[in-house]
């Protein structure tokens, strides 16, 4: 792909003269609260969301625990509240949102373009700061007294009824929201600015490409969020009637004002995910992604068409059914850029020399599940059978085939194609892959009985349930511990491969892309001299890939 | 020689481009600014053409002769900064620290303006709620109580413009600024006129609603 290949090789002297990489070049706890390293804030987000994923985990854990039986033995219909509460506020704004985009993101993109850093390094670490503040607020928020509005902040429950501390978690979501905020802006400017000589716009990566369509919803939705939750806190505080029916105000406005940032923020959730595919596809069928363009474009006529669709999460909720018409239309309209993507997967696949490396098995397991999310929103988007599922389980089973199934499956994936580049060691390959088919076979075993639920009219949001349902509610549950077992695994070997990982080589997976020219760890400013890219990304070649494996039989290609 | 800038921060191959930067980032992030007022206006849109009678009877009861004077301070103070960046250009440093200071002072004078109005405002009950004005029809309190929030989060921001030009012109006069360097400039008196900008759209909103039949 380039032709600039800047690995050092220093003369082989005895001694420890290994070049300093951005791990070993300060090892102080200030040089990292303090540092402006595009790839250390990357590693400082991964651990804040590690942190509130964990919480959020665990509220998950007590409500499945709680759905074994169908009476509400457990916990109370209160307790309840508050544990759906922190799993959906937690999971969406804390640890979705930043997933790919703040963790993968901000590690691999300025390095995918060739730049030192990203353009304003201080505002990345204030992102970062003020996503922990945010977070900290709302941990505090679920801990002392909880919050029991659901993760939408629904007026006038939230805004009057509710006792609990919902403007301290609104808070909390304002501040994290302009972290949000400065991540977007940030490699929007770095992508227009800091590309390498040669980067011309068809030349980048696609994840980048997915990067910079996530990174315009985030400017542009993010602060109506922001602004929304502020109108709902002043409401709340002072008893001031905005979205009071009393006063004259319209508690639909505060909906249409929500999922105006909610549904663009859902493609934040898996815009980047999408990214990450283009890159795993590619390297592991050795060959250029099928249709570079259209799934470029597909990215961006995402986010564009992801503002117009919002209204259909209020097909029930009042608002005039010639608008839930149009809604229900452009819905099913922005269907065909995501299946554009999957089908340009495929035929990527198509005639490749596949190999089954784990970051594969995940993106493998991405496709089906990511399939499975977007033909089920499909049938949301009509209105009429809409009606019928509105608020039950079969909208939590398609959200989680999207957030869980795409977005998670994906940031695992990625996070296991670039721990070698991240970390400078291998993670242990046999167990990568057994614990991502613990996660597939568990994740599936989870949610999809809640589809049969759902369409059983099962609702959501509920500690207790008809006793019919109990059977599915039981395989959910039992699924969910699977899942977990899937989670734990990763965590406990990447923590194991720090110290015991095999050494990883500059490029373990002989992948293009500019990431992998410079020596895992990288240096502190990515490359020792300034790439100059000659080429179009994903220079792949099935045929040699399939004739190196003949040649070594053994083929111990990836470890 | 322009490389060897000392404002060159390490991320940056040249000036040109450092500058190309922070001038998007400015404009990048007025956008989300845009948006962030735009849940307000939106509101303020949805709610006048529910209710323009009681919309237009709360309008009257501002001070229109405050609003105006304001109007016509922050339309000075956003051509006293625009000259700011002029004589940055001519590398006046004299005229750029001066411009940028009377910038400050008018800025300073919106604030002060809008103090008195807003004591003038709660004398008259005009803040929402239980001891809001008897008189106007409960809807009212709609248009109130946008009047307080979309007048505060500007004043937030008026104030936020008048630390940053502060600085501006306190870094002016350490000598900091060129006309080979004057990008903080450029970009603070982006986010000043940004601010001036949204104030032209709340004023006619809030203050002129059926003036013409009072």
């Amino acid at each position: 792909m380039n032709t600039a290949m800047p690995i050092e090789s220093p003369e082989p002297l005895r001694e420890e003269r290994v070049p300093k990489n951005y791990i070993t070049e300060s090892r102080t706890l200030k040089s990292w609260l303090f540092t402006t390293d595009h790839k250390r804030i990357g590693i400082l987000y991964l651990f804040s969301i590690l942190f509130y994923f964990i919480i959020a985990a665990i509220a998950a854990a007590l409500m499945r625990m709680e759905l074994i039986t169908p009476a509400g033995d457990m916990v109370t219909s209160e307790t309840y509240n508050k544990l759906f509460t922190i799993h959906g506020t937690l999971m969406v704004w804390f640890f979705l949102i930043p997933s790919i985009p703040a963790v993968l993101g901000n590690f691999v993109l300025p390095m995918m373009l060739g730049a030192r850093d990203v353009a304003f390094p201080k505002l990345n670490l204030l992102s970062w700061y003020l996503f922990n503040a945010g977070g900290l607020l709302a941990v505090y928020a679920v801990t002392f007294g909880g919050v029991d509005t659901g993760w939408t902040f629904y007026t006038p429950y939230s805004s009057t009824f509710s006792n609990s501390h919902v403007v301290e978690m609104a808070a909390g979501v304002f501040v994290a929201g302009f972290g949000t905020i400065l991540t977007g802006l940030n490699f929007i400017i770095t992508t227009h600015k800091l590309r390498a000589p040669g980067m011309r716009w068809f030349r980048m990566p696609l994840f980048v490409w997915s990067l910079y369509s996530t990174s315009v919803i985030m400017i542009l939705a993010t602060p109506v969020l922001a602004m929304t939750l502020a109108l709902m806190s002043i409401e709340r505080i002072w008893g001031v009637g905005i979205f009071d029916p009393r006063l004259g105000g319209d508690p639909i406005l505060f909906q249409h004002l929500f999922w105006f940032y909610s549904h663009p923020a859902v493609y934040i959730m898996i815009l980047p995910g999408m990214g990450v595919m283009s890159e795993l596809v590619t390297c592991f069928s050795r060959k250029p992604i099928f249709g570079y363009h259209f799934v470029a474009f597909a990215s961006v006529a995402i986010a564009i068409m992801g503002f117009l669709v919002w209204g259909h999460h209020m097909f029930t909720s009042g608002q005039s059914i010639y608008a839930g018409l149009v809604f229900s239309f452009l819905s099913y309209m922005v269907a065909v850029p995501s299946a554009i993507k999957v089908f340009n997967w495929t035929m990527t696949l198509y005639r490749g020399s596949i190999s089954f490396a784990t970051p594969m098995l995940y993106a493998l397991g991405f496709m089906g599940l990511f399939t499975i999310g977007g033909l089920t929103g499909l049938y949301l988007a009509a209105v009429g059978f809409d009606v019928h599922v509105q608020d039950t389980y079969f909208i939590v089973a398609h959200f989680h085939y999207i957030m869980v199934g795409g977005m998670v499956t994906a940031f695992m994936g990625g996070l296991h194609y670039w721990w070698p580049k991240i970390t400078g060691r291998m993670y242990p390959e046999k167990l990568g892959q057994l614990a991502a088919l613990i996660m597939y076979l568990g994740f599936n075993l989870t949610f999809f009985p809640q589809f049969i639920l759902g369409y059983l009219g099962m609702p959501r949001r509920y500690h207790a349930y008809a006793p019919e349902f109990q059977i599915y509610n039981v395989m959910s549950s039992a699924g969910a511990s699977i899942l977990g077992v899937g989670y734990l695994l990763p965590l406990l070997y990447f923590l194991w491969s720090l110290k015991y990982g095999k050494k990883a080589p500059a490029n373990p997976w002989k992948a293009t892309g500019l990431e992998w020219q410079t020596p895992s760890p990288p240096p502190k400013h990515n490359f020792v001299e300034t790439p100059v890219v000659t080429g179009p990304p994903y220079q792949y070649s099935a045929e040699a890939a399939e004739a190196e494996f003949t040649a070594n039989e053994k083929g111990e290609a990836y470890g | 020689m322009a490389d060897a800038h000392a404002a060159l921060q390490e991320q940056f191959e040249e000036m040109p481009q450092q500058k190309e930067a922070a001038t998007l980032g400015m404009w990048a992030f007025l956008a989300t600014e845009v948006l962030f007022f735009g849940a307000m206006f939106m509101s303020y849109i949805v709610y006048r053409t529910t209710y323009p009678q009681a919309f237009a009877e709360a309008s009257h009861h501002t001070i229109v002769l405050f609003g105006t004077i304001n109007t016509a301070i922050l339309l000075t103070s956003s051509f006293t900064v625009a000259m700011a960046v002029h004589a940055a250009r001519q590398n006046n440093i004299k005229w750029l620290f001066r411009l940028l200071a009377i910038t400050v002072f008018f800025g300073l004078a919106f604030l002060a303006v809008k103090g008195l109005e807003y004591h003038e405002d709660l004398n008259e009950n005009l803040w929402p709620g239980p001891h809001f004005k008897s008189e106007l029809p409960p809807q009212a309190q709609i248009f109130w109580i946008l009047y307080w929030i979309m007048t505060g989060v500007h004043a937030v921001h008026v104030t936020v413009g008048v630390v940053l030009l502060s600085i501006m012109a306190w870094m002016t006069s350490r000598r900091k600024f060129s006309d080979a360097y004057y990008t903080p400039i450029e970009i603070s008196a982006l986010y000043w006129h940004f601010v001036d900008i949204i104030w032209i759209y709340l004023y006619p909103l809030l203050y002129l609603i059926h003036r013409y039949s009072a």
